[in-house]
């Protein structure tokens, strides 16, 4: 049996209440909300850090999306998911930055639209 | 049709007919296998000295040794010589899947020694040296890597008809008939920068190519229908059950046809002749070697050796005679009017093979194999002749800008051989060709066959045309004033007198004694009909398959076999040799004695409407070139076109680029999607995603889960 499967065994969390299907859907509703702002603000602004900052939101918002239907379930899965995420957005956050910074050096500007090399026609 | 064996066997002639006798294995002859190793071992050398850019005579120095050292294994081998021999060389293919007869293919690297492919052996690779050394001198001007590729091409091909003679099966008969065309179409398109030589090679390998699928189509279905390919077996079977073997159907039946298509294309007889008198765009070596020689006495050969089959057939041999008869009259009449020497040569060539087909399919296989034998020295000697004339005066062969070559200085031998080379062609009485001739002459009249009177006398009137054209080449090149234009290729040394004009470099020693000595090969090869009591080329038929079946007719003089109140064979030497003489002293009046009666003769043939056509289609070879080439050549040159324009059109056009034009379409929908705009691909996912979820969510409403 691994550790995962220990950690979210009837065991251990069996004890737990089943939680309100109110706070549940409030919590999903905002889950939305953030991934709706995050996604639009990623398609309508031309600053390449404002859409990183925009692809962070969404980020968070399907970890919130997450935790809350690992909190429905009683299962404990989405919150150990959602620690991973935190870790890969960190250490992507610093990649992504570091790319931010060489792309400002080449062009001097942050318009995404500076860059269309990669272009078809 | 007249069925010739009924008629032979109800005299009971057939079962009196001499037998084959059977061959027996002959281990300790196995060092004849050396005549077929040394061209080849040549052959490799000649290659090596092509690689290494050697600029001197050494690629002749060594075909020439191993050719004469093959010569002198024959002459051994002629020695040691008492019964059919079989030499085993190695296993080839060897293919037993069980034990019955008929469930076997076996044709190893065999040799069949008997005195047929003796004979053969004796003149191929004895002429094969002598031509070599004629070539070491004429190929001069190519000294270098054409040199080295030339005499690689001779060895090849001494290689192959080596292999094509001595084989033991019709396999290896087969790989040497392919060597030889191999070889002579290498050595036909030597001048490769000349596009007439690059088309006469074409020509003849094509040509020949229509007589190979008769050859491999005859030997598929002699193994199919009697289970060997090997002569013993073959031989063994037909004799021992004439009948059975017969009895085959239609598929055995065929068997001779399809031998009598190859024996066509390979030795150039009409329909498939067209392809010899192009050949002559090769050396002239080459033409008097594989081209008059050697190689085109292959389809004889072939003939000869499986003559039980045709025995069996006897309207197929009937049919070799008629077509022989007509390619001799046919081809006569052509050199009749050609102008350059070399290709009335050619024409000659042509006709006398006819000469050679019509002896085989009157039933006289020694007579066709003697005029063979005779006709491979005098027509070698002509040919190198030429060759020698044409090397001398810058490639002049126009027999109109030659003239009195005899008293020239340095010609008198090349005159002197020419002469002994054209009486002999010629048939001049007591000469060995004339006796060979008329051996075929006579047994047209003896014969009983349909229409072989006919063809008889047709045979004497080719044989005056022979006279005629022959003597008129010697008569308008050798004899008259002296008068001479060069041809077009120029060599450096014809020049060397520096004051501009032309002088004529006569053969050196090489050319003339080897046209001396086959000249003195002509003059002996018909010297034992005088004293012999059995010409030697008789004893050496006698023996072999080419003589089953044949009554010795020298027996009985019956009076139905007469001509004129006389034996056929007395009364043909009076008529060949009268017919010979006329010819001669036609040619001698209209190109000798009064030059200009020859064009006035013309000139009235012109003139007159009823006759206009005789000179100008003769001139013109009866335009058989361009028959082909408006009934078979232009059709196929439409259909192949026609066939490319549907393949480009809709194979390649329609189903080929038009599958791959749907893809490139539909990239070309999409393509302005990728833009290279960082949202633009956003909203495009973003968009895809939402048509997903949206299809999802309409599904689901749909109560689709």
């Amino acid at each position: 049996m691994t550790m995962l499967q220990l950690v979210t065994s009837q065991a251990v969390i069996g004890s737990i209440e089943p939680a309100n299907p109110r706070s549940i859907e409030i919590c999903l509703v905002v889950s939305a909300v953030l991934f709706a702002i995050g996604l639009v603000g990623f398609l309508t602004r031309r600053n390449i850090i404002i859409m990183f900052l925009c692809t962070e939101l969404m980020f968070q918002a399907s970890a919130l999306a997450m935790i809350s239907f690992g909190r429905m379930h009683l299962d404990i899965s989405g919150q150990v998911f959602v620690i991973f995420i935190l870790t890969i957005a960190a250490a992507e956050a610093a990649l992504a930055l570091g790319l931010v910074v060489l792309l400002h050096r080449r062009r001097e500007t942050l318009n995404a639209d500076a860059w269309t090399e990669l272009g078809e026609c | 049709m007249l069925s010739l064996v009924n008629i032979l066997s109800s005299t009971g002639a057939l079962a009196s007919g001499p037998s084959i006798p059977p061959a027996e294995a002959a281990p300790e002859l196995s060092w004849a296998g050396l005549i077929l190793w040394l061209p080849l071992l040549s052959a490799c050398l000649c290659g090596l000295c092509a690689i290494f850019k050697v600029r001197n005579k050494l690629p002749a120095i060594i075909t020439s040794v191993c050719l004469a050292t093959s010569f002198l294994l024959v002459v051994m081998l002629y020695g040691r010589h008492e019964q059919t021999a079989l030499v085993h060389l190695f296993d080839w293919i060897n293919l037993a899947w069980a034990g019955e007869p008929g469930q076997s293919f076996i044709a190893n690297f065999t040799l069949y020694i008997d005195s047929l492919s003796l004979l053969w052996m004796l003149f191929v690779t004895g002429l094969g040296t002598l031509i070599t050394i004629y070539a070491s001198e004429y190929m001069e001007p190519d000294l270098g890597t054409g040199y080295c590729r030339f005499f690689a091409g001779i060895s090849i091909f001494l290689f192959a008809m080596s292999a094509l003679v001595l084989g033991d099966n019709l396999v290896l008969l087969y790989l040497g008939w392919e060597g030889v065309g191999f070889a002579s179409y290498m050595l036909i398109g030597y001048y490769y920068q000349r596009a007439s030589a690059v088309a006469a090679a074409k020509k003849a390998f094509i040509m020949n190519r229509i007589g190979d699928l008769g050859l491999a189509a005859a030997i598929w279905l002699i193994w199919t229908n009697l289970g060997s390919v090997s002569y013993d077996t073959l031989f063994a079977i037909i004799q021992q059950d004439p009948q059975a073997s017969s009895v085959g159907g239609w598929s055995t039946s065929l068997i001779p046809w399809l031998l009598m298509i190859a024996a066509f294309g390979k030795s150039a007889q009409f329909p498939l002749y067209v392809w010899l008198p192009d050949a002559m765009e090769g050396p002239t070596p080459v033409s008097a070697l594989i081209h008059a020689a050697t190689m085109v006495t292959a389809g004889i050969y072939l003939i000869a050796r499986m003559y039980p089959f045709f025995m069996m057939e006897p309207a197929s041999l009937q049919a070799v005679a008629w077509v022989g008869g007509f390619t001799a009259l046919l081809a006569a009449t052509i050199g009749m009017a050609q102008y350059d020497i070399k290709r009335v040569m050619a024409y000659s060539t042509v006709s006398q093979l006819g000469y050679m087909f019509m002896g085989l399919g009157v039933i006289t296989s020694f007579g066709a194999v003697y005029h063979v034998f005779t006709h491979a020295f005098f027509k070698a000697v002509l040919f190198l002749t030429c060759g020698a004339i044409m090397h001398g005066f810058a490639g002049q062969l126009d027999l109109r800008k030659l003239s009195g070559l005899i008293h020239i200085k340095g010609w008198r031998i090349t005159s002197i051989t020419m002469l002994i080379g054209c009486l002999w062609l010629a048939g001049f009485p007591l000469t060995a060709g004339y006796f060979s001739k008329d051996t075929i002459l006579a047994q047209s009249f003896i014969t009983p066959g349909p229409g072989f009177v006919i063809l008889g006398w047709i045979a004497v009137l080719t044989a005056g045309l022979t006279a005629y054209y022959t003597f008129r080449v010697w008569f308008r090149v050798c004899l008259g004033p002296v008068h001479y234009e060069p041809g077009d290729e120029h060599h450096g040394d014809d020049d060397h007198h520096g004051d501009g004009s032309f002088h004529p470099h006569a053969p050196r020693l090489a050319i003339n004694a080897v046209l001396v000595i086959i000249a003195a090969g002509a003059i002996v090869s018909g010297l034992d009909y005088f004293y012999a009591d059995e010409v030697w080329v008789k004893e050496m038929v006698g023996d072999s398959s080419a003589m089953h079946g044949i009554v010795d007719s020298h027996g009985d003089h019956e009076e139905h076999h007469s001509l004129l109140g006389m034996d056929p064979h007395l009364a043909m030497y009076f008529i060949s040799g009268g017919v010979g003489i006329i010819g001669l002293v036609i040619a001698w009046w209209l190109h000798l004695y009064r030059r200009q009666s020859a064009d006035a003769l013309r000139a009235r043939l012109l003139d007159n409407p009823a006759t206009r056509w005789l000179p100008i289609a003769m001139e013109n070879k009866w335009y058989v070139d361009e028959i082909y080439n408006a009934a078979i050549r232009l059709p196929l040159w439409i259909l192949g076109h026609a066939l490319s324009l549907i393949d480009k059109l809709f194979v390649d056009g329609l189903l080929v680029d038009g599958i791959a034009r749907i893809p490139r379409a539909l990239g070309r929908v999409f393509q302005p999607l990728a833009n290279g705009v960082l949202q633009g691909y956003a909203v495009t996912m973003v968009g895809g995603a939402v048509l997903i979820l949206a299809w999802v969510v309409w599904f689901w409403l749909k109560g689709g889960f």
